[in-house]
């Protein structure tokens, strides 16, 4: 569904494109990832690593396909999303490489390669073929039913390091539920905006708190149930977690009702200790949360979170160096979950900081688009896509140093794991699309009837 | 929707700043303490990342390092372990450090402070400098030479220098390869079952942590207390004491080995090694008096460092007046390691002063730079001047014509003290030879050397004879040597 563009000058500001920002970010971000590559190489055999050139050319390659697409088909998309995206694979793959050295048996980053390549090749497939984020509203339901069943399938396959999540077909390994944050975004962008106001205004009162009725709240309770039941059967209490706070969010947002967050947090909370007192996966989680030493003292040596807290205490404030920690110690998870604890021992306080204000940047951008965004789906799908990217980055950085009990889930664009990558390059691709419909200049035949309604509780 | 879309944003930047005020938590306020944690395995990986320094003798490194290959990359060798396990000890990745390794490990392992070029310079670059060296007081010819004269019998030896308190040769035999413990697995930790289950005790250090009754040669601290009280004037006049000698308040005879022990005078009774005497002077000083005059020795002294802890030294405060006999010929409960039987001769050779032994002379670092020196300092005056000149002139008289005679050395002035220790049950076991002596050049201010020797598997009877036979060539030995390196010191 496009819009034809008036030559007149639209009414309203007109924001530049700032495709020449965005360019010259991602120089800035290709240097970068190189430059980290060569420190590795230096600190680690005291020589540049031969294809340091090759490993540029190439993330540049990567980055100039993508900035032609948005140049081309999204030119008044937000200039930072995309360097953002690209630093941010690019230093993973540096870490990546940088732990295959410790593991001569295992090496990922030519794989995790691989998927970032995927990953582009699918962002530039939506910024090229999805011309308007609202034709998303469309597909609200087949959205929920490809997400579930989606969820369902690794039921079928055997469990990988007691979480059922994983997709095997032939050496490929794929995990599904990763995918299905979008999907649900997108069903609860679609649905939320179409039935807000039943939500919002409908129902009845108890004390302080409004309750919508059950006819409209149904469905989405019931899916919500649903996806997180399959979560606690398949062991995977990372997504499980992503999705309840994603709900959340996005109900507040469409409704601006604070019961949501009242029941949300007692359903939480009771969800919390009910899968935490009966699951044993979860339970030994928690444990090892509370005191991460145990193990130590019970003469049993130290566990993987007291091994990450040890990575990140030797990286102090300003590090050790790329290449010159020793977070492999953390065992198998390292290039994985862990992966946050190389970057805090290696990179420091300071690089951690730099990482983490990176990724509140991309959130940030992605709150911004869907600011100015005028119509109530479109909102709603930025808010969700961007809180999608801030909960997996507290839920796992949380989670490796101590914050809240550890859960699996990958770090955005950082952690080896080809589902996530090429799922978060497809966040950033819906992003990139809100926010160029942010941005451009309106025409002024602009279909904008849901504004009135907006206006009404803006402050 | 907007106000709402602000909130939910509020809430997205509470969670950065959890993240980040806890990054800051694990990162700077607990990083000490998640450092320092026994079960981080950084703070090994580090230690063992580059070449320890060196432990050196005579201007030669006596040890060395070897590239494991493993995660803990450096494993520490030892040039002749055997013979300088004593003085180094081991620094190994599995059980940790001992003795000199242990003592001086900051500068070894490139820790200490004083290697970095500026204050403060390995906090600001999280780094360690290349090990520092350590070059210790010990002369390679005698402890070679004291090593060759144990020959495998159980036993220590001990030299110093009576006047600075240097350590020349510290000897422990049978001893070990401390390399066999240098790295980590399966071999190091047989070894180390091997080695702690062997009747023979070839990791302890018998020179420093293990105690003996010294025997007779405790005689020389008794005749030193005698004479600082004052109970002996004349060396040389008759001791009212029967032979045999009945210990007060009981009805045990004291036997002599000696003869012609009777009434004797201190000078014969040094010289032939009369029990009877010296316990009978023992009892004359009174225990405040012995007990005064013995930890002016160092007896007592649990504080001593070489910079190795000693063992204490033990002479009893609280005793009968038969114990208090006993204890003064060196039995009972008084034990002493042979470096306190050492400083005791070299208190009579120095006048009657003891200088603080010491094992390390200077801490350099990896260029050779010094960082570090131990110098001269005394330990205490354990007599007077004049009554270590008398006890100089009764100890050589023993060597001369006495117990001692095979300690002699032609065209030196040797002073020496035989000693017989028997010990366990009912003094069933084999007694232990011991022999403290020291060696002045005719023509020297002040005696080279100081030395003590114990032998505890002496084949011979409990005659004072085993001690001058086992004990005093081993002695002779190690004092020739050293007589041999001060005359070419000088040339």
């Amino acid at each position: 569904m496009t819009t034809p563009r008036s030559d007149a000058p639209p009414p309203g500001v007109r924001l530049p494109k700032r495709r020449g920002v965005e360019l010259s970010l991602l120089v800035c971000a290709v240097l970068i990832s190189v430059y980290g590559y060569a420190a590795v190489g230096l600190a680690r055999s005291g020589a540049v690593p031969p294809d340091a050139a090759r490993y540029g050319a190439g993330l540049g390659l990567l980055a100039l396909v993508a900035h032609l697409a948005v140049r081309f088909r999204a030119p008044y998309a937000d200039p930072l999303l995309l360097p953002i995206a690209v630093l941010l694979n690019g230093l993973g793959l540096v870490l990546i490489y940088r732990l295959d050295l410790e593991t001569p048996n295992d090496q990922a980053a030519a794989t995790q390669l691989v998927w970032s390549t995927l990953g582009v090749a699918l962002f530039i497939a939506v910024v090229l073929l999805l011309r308007d984020h609202r034709t998303l509203q469309g597909y609200a339901y087949v959205s929920v039913a490809a997400a579930l069943a989606l969820m369902i399938l690794p039921i079928f396959f055997p469990a990988v390091n007691g979480a059922k999540i994983w997709i095997r077909l032939g050496g490929l390994s794929f995990q599904p539920g990763e995918f299905a944050k979008i999907l649900l975004a997108v069903f609860f962008a679609a649905y939320l905006s179409a039935n807000r106001n039943a939500l919002a205004y409908t129902g009845r009162r108890i004390w302080k708190f409004q309750f919508p009725t059950g006819r409209v709240l149904g469905p989405i309770v019931a899916i919500w149930l649903l996806s997180v039941g399959v979560l606690v059967l398949e062991r995977d209490l990372g997504t499980s977690l992503l999705f309840f706070g994603l709900f959340v969010i996005m109900l507040y947002v469409a409704t601006g009702r604070t019961g949501w967050i009242a029941v949300g947090l007692v359903l939480a909370s009771a969800g919390a200790f009910l899968v935490g007192s009966l699951e044993p996966h979860v339970h030994s989680r928690v444990e090892d949360w509370l005191d991460p030493f145990a193990s130590i003292r019970a003469g049993e040596g130290p566990g993987q979170l007291a091994q990450s807290l040890f990575a990140f205490a030797a990286g102090g404030m300003l590090g050790t160096g790329l290449g010159l920690g020793h977070s492999v110690l953390i065992g198998f998870a390292v290039k994985s979950d862990f992966i946050l604890a190389t970057a805090g021992e290696e990179l420091g306080l300071v690089g951690l900081t730099a990482l983490f204000l990176l990724y509140a940047l991309l959130v940030a951008r992605g709150y911004r688009a869907g600011l100015s965004l005028r119509d109530p789906f479109g909102r709603l799908l930025a808010i969700g896509l961007a809180s999608i990217v801030a909960l997996q980055v507290f839920v796992i950085a949380g989670g490796v140093m101590g914050l809240i009990p550890l859960t699996g889930m990958a770090m955005p664009f950082l952690a080896q794991g080809g589902s996530s990558v090429v799922t978060n390059w497809v966040i950033v691709a819906l992003l990139i699309r809100v926010s160029d419909s942010a941005r451009a200049p309106q025409p002024e035949s602009a279909d904008t009837g849901t504004l009135a309604p907006v206006r009404e509780d803006a402050p | 929707m907007i106000r709402y879309i602000r909130r939910a944003a509020a809430l997205c930047l509470v969670l950065l700043v959890a993240l980040l005020v806890n990054a800051a938590r694990v990162m700077v306020f607990e990083a000490e303490e998640l450092d320092d944690n026994p079960a981080n395995r950084r703070i090994s990986i580090e230690r063992y990342a580059e070449p320890r320094g060196e432990i050196v003798v005579d201007g030669k490194p006596v040890t060395g390092s070897r590239d494991s290959g493993q995660q803990l990359r450096w494993e520490r060798t030892y040039r002749q372990g055997p013979l300088y396990a004593p003085v180094t000890g081991y620094a190994s990745q599995t059980y940790g450090t001992t003795l000199v390794e242990h003592a001086e490990d900051a500068v070894l392992a490139g820790t200490d402070p004083m290697l970095a070029p500026l204050p403060l310079w390995n906090d600001l670059t999280r780094g360690r400098q290349p090990g520092g060296d350590v070059l210790t007081t010990v002369r390679a010819p005698m402890q070679e030479a004291a090593y060759r004269g144990l020959d495998g019998k159980r036993g220590a030896v001990v030299a110093v220098e009576p006047s600075s308190g240097r350590i020349l040769a510290l000897v422990s035999s049978p001893s070990y390869d401390p390399g066999v413990l240098a790295g980590t697995g399966k071999p190091v930790k047989d070894a180390w079952k091997r080695l702690n289950s062997s009747p023979n005790q070839p990791m302890l250090n018998r020179a420093l942590r293990q105690t003996y009754p010294p025997g007779s040669t405790f005689k020389i601290v008794t005749a030193a207390a005698a004479l600082d009280a004052g109970v002996v004037r004349d060396v040389d006049a008759p001791t009212d004491t029967p032979d045999p000698f009945v210990l007060p308040g009981t009805r045990q005879v004291l036997p002599n080995e000696a003869r012609g022990c009777g009434d004797a005078s201190l000078a014969y009774a040094i010289q032939w090694s009369c029990n009877t005497v010296m316990a009978g002077l023992g009892v004359e000083v009174g225990l405040t008096g012995m007990v005064e005059a013995v930890e002016r020795f160092g007896f007592n002294d649990t504080g001593l460092r070489v910079p190795s802890w000693v063992a204490k030294s033990n002479f009893d405060r609280e005793m009968s007046p038969d114990q208090l006999a006993l204890s003064s010929i060196g039995q009972f409960d008084t034990t002493a390691t042979p470096l306190q039987m050492a400083m005791v001769a070299a208190a009579v050779a120095n006048n009657g002063e003891i200088a603080r032994p010491y094992l390390v002379d200077r801490a350099t670092t990896s260029g050779g730079t010094t960082v570090d020196r131990t110098g001269r300092r005394s330990y205490r005056q354990a007599m007077n001047p004049s009554t270590a000149l008398r006890l100089q002139q009764l100890m050589v008289k023993a060597v001369e014509e006495g117990t001692g005679t095979n300690a002699a050395i032609p065209g030196a002035r040797v002073g020496g003290k035989t000693g017989t220790a028997q010990h366990g049950f009912g003094n069933t076991g084999t007694p232990y030879a011991w022999f403290i002596a020291w060696a002045q050049a005719e023509d020297t201010a002040q005696p080279a050397v100081a030395v003590a020797v114990v032998v505890e598997d002496a084949e011979a009877s409990r005659t004072d004879i085993s001690g001058g036979g086992s004990a005093a060539p081993i002695a002779r030995a190690v004092m020739t040597e050293a007589l041999r390196l001060e005359a070419e010191a000088r040339r």
